[in-house]
């Protein structure tokens, strides 16, 4: 698989590591009531979709920079990469992730 | 010519039952116990050495197809999703053990088109967590009696597991493991290095950065012939009154106020009140139809098979510093896998990047198998849990019930994830050696984690 990294260009899938599901930026309230809870579903339950899947990638071997990498789980097709940075920052102004 | 009587055929096969229980040293315990089908059609099915005899000597007009190929019945009590290895055991151990009636499996495709049919048929008990090793020690004496109880030819044979290991902190971790192993009613052997190279000398003793220091051994594991679970757990199952239905793919749950009174399927829905699903990798997808999210993600494993060799190796063989594990099929080839590739997939095929992985893992613990030609690559869809276990339990959904997270060790435990997942559905209350396997032990902190990494599926 080739990740189409947005500063590097396409770069091989060997070259990084794999955490999971982007939802994994979204880091529950840890002092909001029903913070257990919260970080039960957070640590533990995942979507596990068949078809689209949005996914934390590190550029271990590169250039360091997390990606968010939507990739489709039944094809293994590549549809896109951007910085988790860049979705971050989005989510936080309010915008969609 | 004299003509056999049916009789005559009864008490000849109990005659010779018998004899192979002694001579095998299969525990007679373990003997099937079929009561729905009515004693004619058992007669008529049962394998013995006297029945291929009697075939042949009328022409082999009297072999049937393993089982019916039933329409399914507008209601059921039973209802297993998922016709794989542990879908047929539960079918089968529901309806001989337990002695339930108006059971049906259905299977999205052909029964055992899944990961019973992939893996890498590699049985044995060596866990070191109580929450696992009873389970599977369980699942071991199960496969030692499996081929009497279900009469089948499952080629189970116990050719022994070598576990390598390459530092003194290894062996340490391996005594301790095998230590567990002896408290949990398993067997197992701590091998110095010369003991090693005693049963299998070919291997790399000397290599520079992990030279081979001893290894666990467990005797009575081994392998089996996977299909021939699926298709003996299958046979039995529809002799004892079990519906197969195949092509048949589960699209919904009907629930109605927290409880389940039926399945939506390609062919028409079905009533019932208990509902067991048992479909590997694809859990994510069919248990996100009753509205639920699981602490588990789908993977690839990728198995791969040599061409036929003479015999060369004795048993399996783990190697104890990379992922690659290898054993030879009564075929003559080599069957060997290694690590997931370690993202989601639903794909059934895996990356190169993995092949060269295993490739290399076998090069460095046996440089002989160098020029050997690879014939086939394959993926199966497993299972990854949060803490490496599986989870045998009910759900929220009253009457819906959960088999699931079996990662890459599911086709040793089909006969006790069937046995204890029938008990579950047929008595409401756990099997006691899978008491641990509950779905909401993530949530209470009780995770079974054999490898200590966390909740990070692609690392188990």
């Amino acid at each position: 698989m080739l990740i189409p990294h947005p500063l590097l260009g396409l770069r091989e899938a060997q070259e990084f590591t794999y955490l999971g599901d982007a939802s994994l930026l979204d880091r529950p309230d840890g002092i909001a009531d029903g913070a257990a809870a919260a970080f039960n579903d957070y640590v533990y339950l995942r979507e596990n979709p068949a078809g689209l899947h949005r996914e934390l990638w590190f550029h271990e071997q590169g250039d360091r920079s997390w990606l968010v990498v939507s990739r489709n789980t039944v094809t293994h097709e590549i549809l896109g990469a951007e910085l988790a940075r860049d979705v971050a920052m989005r989510a936080r102004r309010g915008g969609a992730a | 010519m004299k003509p056999i009587f049916m009789e005559d055929v009864l008490a000849a096969m109990a005659y010779f039952d018998n004899k192979m229980s002694v001579v095998c040293n299969f525990p007679v315990t373990h003997r099937a116990t079929v009561l729905v089908t009515p004693c004619s059609r058992i007669t008529e099915l049962r394998y013995s050495a006297l029945r291929i005899f009697k075939e042949a000597l009328t022409g082999h007009r009297g072999w049937r197809p393993l089982w019916r190929n039933p329409d399914p019945q507008p209601a059921y009590d039973y209802v297993i999703v998922g016709g794989g290895g542990h879908g047929l055991a539960t079918a089968y151990y529901l309806a001989t053990t337990f002695r339930k009636a108006k059971i049906a499996v259905l299977e999205k495709s052909w029964l055992g088109s899944g990961n019973i049919g992939r893996n890498t048929t590699i049985i044995r008990s060596n866990y070191l967590l109580p929450g696992n090793e009873p389970f599977y020690e369980f699942s071991m004496k199960l496969w030692e009696g499996l081929e009497q109880e279900f009469n089948f030819n499952a080629m189970v044979s116990q050719r022994g597991i070598v576990n390598l290991f390459h530092s003194d902190a290894q062996r340490d971790a391996f005594r301790r493991r095998g230590n567990a192993m002896l408290l949990a009613g398993a067997d197992a052997e701590l091998l110095d290095r010369e003991q090693v190279r005693a049963m299998v000398p070919f291997l790399n003793f000397d290599n520079a950065r992990f030279p081979i220091k001893g290894g666990l051994l467990q005797r009575r594991a081994g392998t089996a012939r996977h299909d021939g679970v699926a298709w003996g757990y299958a046979r039995g199952a529809d002799l004892a009154g079990v519906d197969l239905i195949q092509n048949c793919e589960v699209t919904g749950f009907r629930i109605e106020h927290g409880r389940i009174r039926g399945v939506e399927t390609s062919r028409g829905s079905i009533g019932t009140g208990k509902v067991g699903v048992a479909v590997a990798g694809s859990t994510g997808r069919v248990m996100a139809r009753a509205g639920m999210r699981l602490p588990i993600e789908s993977h690839v494993l990728q198995a791969f098979v040599t061409e036929g060799l003479k015999p060369t190796i004795p048993g399996v063989i783990t190697f104890g510093a990379g992922h690659f594990y290898v054993s030879q099929s009564d075929k003559g080839g080599l069957v060997f896998g290694g690590d997931i590739d370690g993202y989601n997939s639903y794909a059934q095929r895996g990356n190169l990047p993995t092949v060269e992985d295993v490739a290399e893992g076998g090069m460095a613990l046996m440089p002989m198998i160098g020029r050997t030609r690879l014939l086939r690559i394959w993926g199966g869809l497993i299972d990854m849990s949060m803490d490496g276990s599986p989870i045998i339990d009910r759900t929220q959904v009253e009457g819906l019930y959960l088999n699931a997270g079996w990662c890459y060790g599911g086709f040793k435990a089909t006969p006790a994830s069937g046995y204890a997942f029938a008990h579950l559905l047929a008595t409401d209350a756990p099997h006691q050696t899978a008491a641990a396997y509950r779905l909401d032990r993530f949530q209470r902190g009780h995770v079974i984690d054999e490898k200590g990494v966390g909740a990070q599926p692609n690392l188990h």
